[in-house]
């Protein structure tokens, strides 16, 4: 147990409370919102706080999530910290304009409240909005719970500001499940906070740059790769920025932030990966299994872009059977998103497991402990046998 | 209102060297515009002819800050900059005082644009909004946009055998900028260059959102000569085609009157993609339609800014 | 040709840092057509200085002095709308 260097305040929050107290301590320069469920708790908290002058954040209420992100882009490059938060169809709205955040550098920072895309349309929790835009350029993190969902935010802005990196960073957390229910949350006191993220230091700011320059000119085929390959290597140092910033907030906090986190993985036969809250569901199940004796463990996967390779080829590379459950499918792929990255992370290793893949809870469809107990049970059967007789299952669907 | 003179003493801030056509209207626009912004400016451009032309990597044509984002945003990304110049007022960050101009081009603006310009408007930004109309998606070639005007061939609106081009009246967007209750609307062409300028002065001084929607002739998609970019401007005025008035304030202002209106077909026929509608047997019902439309517009026009009673009320004297 | 910079050599983001480099751009050749000044004729009113596309009318103490004829693609607007006609549009020989 790390010694904290601050003395953190229990609160009750909810999972939108929670981001919104992020947002209030950091006070950033321009925020930009347009509302949709269930990440609309948080803009209203958030706006709450600036029109009771608890931040002096200026707060653009805009016509659209399009327009969100642009006013974002707007606003960073001119030299703003900057803000915003959406989840499903409003963060699908803004697909375009994500992709041009990541290209210009701005370290804009952006809570996603995971909830599925449209069709049909659902309010619930699914991970396919923020997994959809796994090749945009941004970091990705995944939180569990509403104190990942505050902590998360702060890390991810301080790796984004990194000047190896500078590239806009999204912390996701489960609509509803995580959103909208109360837990209790430990922050840190406003001035560490402060003092953590820093005053912002934008690598380029129209407004308060010396000499103008010109931002998103046209690249021919002659430029265009270039500017790409310069972008690619800003991810590229993306894993020491989080680690670093991840590093710094365990000694406010005391709370340690890798790519991935295993629970009685070590010795375990079958190791289940899971992202979001499912994670907490599986640390729950583990435990009941292991006092049947049963030889399992969790693997929770945080950080998906940039995703931790060489962390999971550790974690899981001596087990016995892998199993994958993601909130999301990719229709026509060979599973889905995380089972895809995870087998080619395991493709090297000597004796890499079998894996086999769970989509499960599309749409909010609850999942349970006996929905992952029966994957688990799966999972236990393929590292005995060695046999996989269906590497893409469904847990849940009627 | 500074002088021609006056102005040539000002630093040319929009450089040669850029890849427009040459003749082109928008390239004129943007120079006379830029030239009328005294003191530091944001530039905000829309993807389109102005865009494109003047930024092909790695030059830019450029001498003041400049942000391109993508095509429908302009509005909603140089709200937020104007956002920022704001917050770092008030937090005491920055002392110098800016302008913030965004140009659209009629593509950008009247139809995938719209929504973000009129998100801006509503929000009470304090910056000029620019739009450079030519009446078409020049940029990706000549397709039309809902600025083209009724008649007019364009390449996904040509005119062929069954169909004789552009069949919908255009929309009429300054209007609708001006429902929006700004302190500053107008609409101008680059041949008046002293009223477009003007105005790109009064525009500034508003203390809140402005517009400016400005005729920018292109002669590829028009079909006329580069060396006549500005008298083809200057027979749409003079055909009431496009009129030059101002908003302020929610008051109506006519700036010009041709002493003599001329038929709107002296303006198309001076364009080649009007062209179809007067060879051979043309389009004479169509053309009639138009002049209607451009009448009627026109008369509206003239009782908006009192320079006319109300219909009702002339209708009530030509009783008596 | 002048040999393009590399990834590592060109600024973060697609940023253009040299603002109004596009000057050392040459447009005129272009043209087939170059504006030649009788100056004489010209009474300095600028007309053709505030319709020019290019900015390639040159101006020095409020009087024509020219044209940038490195940009100047010869469109013969400056020849159009000069009320005293004393701007002629010639053949560009040397194109």
């Amino acid at each position: 147990m790390v010694k904290t260097s601050v003395s953190q305040i229990k609160m009750p929050l909810t999972g939108n409370d929670a981001g919104a107290y992020a947002m209030k301590q950091v006070n950033p320069d321009v925020v930009a919102a347009y509302p949709i469920t269930p990440q609309t708790e948080l803009m209203q908290t958030f706006a709450q706080y600036v029109h009771d002058g608890d931040v002096d954040t200026a707060l653009i209420t805009v016509e659209s999530e399009h327009s969100a992100m642009s006013a974002c882009i707007g606003a960073a490059a001119a030299g703003a910290r900057t803000m915003t938060a959406t989840s499903a169809n409003g963060f699908a709205l803004m697909w375009e304009v994500l992709y041009i955040a990541a290209s210009l550098r701005l370290p804009i920072t952006m809570a996603v409240v995971n909830r599925a895309l449209s069709g049909p349309i659902n309010i619930h929790c699914d991970h396919s909005d923020s997994m959809g835009a796994r090749d945009a350029g941004w970091i990705q993190m995944y939180a569990e719970n509403s104190q990942e969902a505050y902590d998360l935010w702060l890390i991810g802005i301080k790796a984004a500001e990194n000047h190896d990196v500078l590239l806009p960073a999204m912390i996701m957390y489960d609509g509803f499940i995580i959103s909208h229910t109360m837990e209790v949350v430990e922050t840190l006191p406003d001035d560490a906070v402060k003092d953590y993220v820093g005053p912002y230091k934008p690598a380029y700011a129209m407004l308060l740059d010396e000499k103008p320059f010109t931002v998103g000119p046209l690249d021919f085929h002659d430029y265009y790769f270039e500017h790409k390959r310069q972008e690619i290597e800003g991810m590229e140092h993306a894993p020491a920025a989080l680690a670093a910033a991840a590093t710094e907030y365990e000694k406010l906090s005391g709370r340690h932030y890798g790519p991935v986190e295993t629970y009685r993985a070590d010795d375990a036969d079958v190791i289940m990966v899971a992202l979001g809250s499912t994670a907490g569901t599986a640390r729950y199940v583990v435990d009941v299994l292991r006092d049947q004796g049963k030889s399992v463990g969790l693997m929770k996967l945080r950080n998906f872009r940039p995703f931790p390779h060489a962390e999971v080829a550790d974690a899981l590379g001596k087990t016995k059977c892998v199993v994958v459950c993601d909130r999301v499918a990719s229709f026509g792929a060979f599973g889905s998103p995380t089972f895809m990255e995870l087998r080619s992370a395991l493709y090297e290793v000597p004796e890499r497991p079998p894996v086999i893949n769970y989509i499960y809870g599309l749409g909010g469809r609850d999942t349970g402990p006996d929905l992952l107990e029966q994957a688990f049970e799966e999972g236990l059967r393929v590292a005995r046998t060695g046999k996989i007789e269906q590497h893409v299952s469904y847990l849940g669907v009627r | 209102m500074t002088t021609l003179k006056e102005l040539s003493r000002r630093e040319e801030r929009f450089t040669g060297g850029h890849r427009l056509c040459s003749g082109c209207g928008a390239a004129i626009v943007a120079r006379q515009v830029l030239l009328a912004a005294d003191g530091p400016v944001v530039i905000g451009n829309a993807t389109g002819c102005l865009e494109v032309g003047t930024t092909i990597y790695p030059y830019t044509s450029w001498k003041v800050p400049w942000i391109h984002n993508a095509f429908e945003n302009v509005a909603a990304t140089m709200s937020g900059v104007e956002t920022a110049y704001r917050v770092f007022k008030d937090r005491g960050k920055l002392d110098k005082d800016f302008h913030f101009v965004a140009f659209g081009g009629d593509g950008g603006t009247y139809d995938i644009g719209l929504q973000a310009l009129s998100g801006m408007l509503e929000r009470g930004h304090k910056m000029l909004y620019v739009c450079y109309d030519n009446q078409a998606y020049m940029n990706t070639g000549i397709q039309r946009s809902s600025a083209t005007p009724k008649g007019a061939s364009t390449t996904t609106a040509p005119h062929g055998k069954l169909i004789p081009g552009k069949i919908h009246r255009r929309k009429d967007l300054t209007a609708i900028v001006a429902a929006h209750h700004i302190p500053y609307v107008a609409q101008a062409a680059p041949h008046a260059f002293m009223d477009l300028m003007r105005k790109v002065e009064k525009a500034l001084a508003a203390d809140g959102p402005s517009f400016i929607n400005i005729l920018a002739p292109c002669h590829r998609g028009w079909r006329h000569g580069p060396e006549e970019t500005l008298e083809v401007s200057r027979i749409a005025t003079n055909t009431c085609f496009w009129p030059l008035y101002e908003v302020v304030d929610d008051k109506w202002k006519l700036n010009y009157k041709p002493r003599k209106k001329l038929p709107v077909e002296e303006w198309m026929k001076f364009q080649g993609r009007f062209a179809h509608l007067f060879d051979g047997d043309g389009h004479p019902e169509l053309v009639a339609e138009i002049q209607a439309d451009v009448d009627r517009e026109w008369e509206d026009l003239l009782i908006r800014c009192g320079e006319l009673p109300p219909r009702e009320c002339r209708e009530e004297e030509a009783k008596k | 040709m002048e040999k393009k910079k590399g990834w590592k050599d060109i600024p973060l983001g697609g940023l253009i840092t040299e603002a109004g480099n596009a000057d050392e751009y040459e447009t005129g050749s272009w043209r087939t057509f170059k504006p030649v000044l009788d100056q004489e004729a010209c009474n300095n009113c600028l007309i053709c200085w505030i319709f020019c596309p290019d900015t390639s009318v040159l101006v020095e103490d409020e009087k024509i002095v020219g044209f940038d004829y490195v940009h100047c693609k010869g469109c013969g607007i400056c020849a159009a709308e000069c009320p005293k006609k004393a701007i002629e549009m010639v053949l560009d020989e040397e194109k």
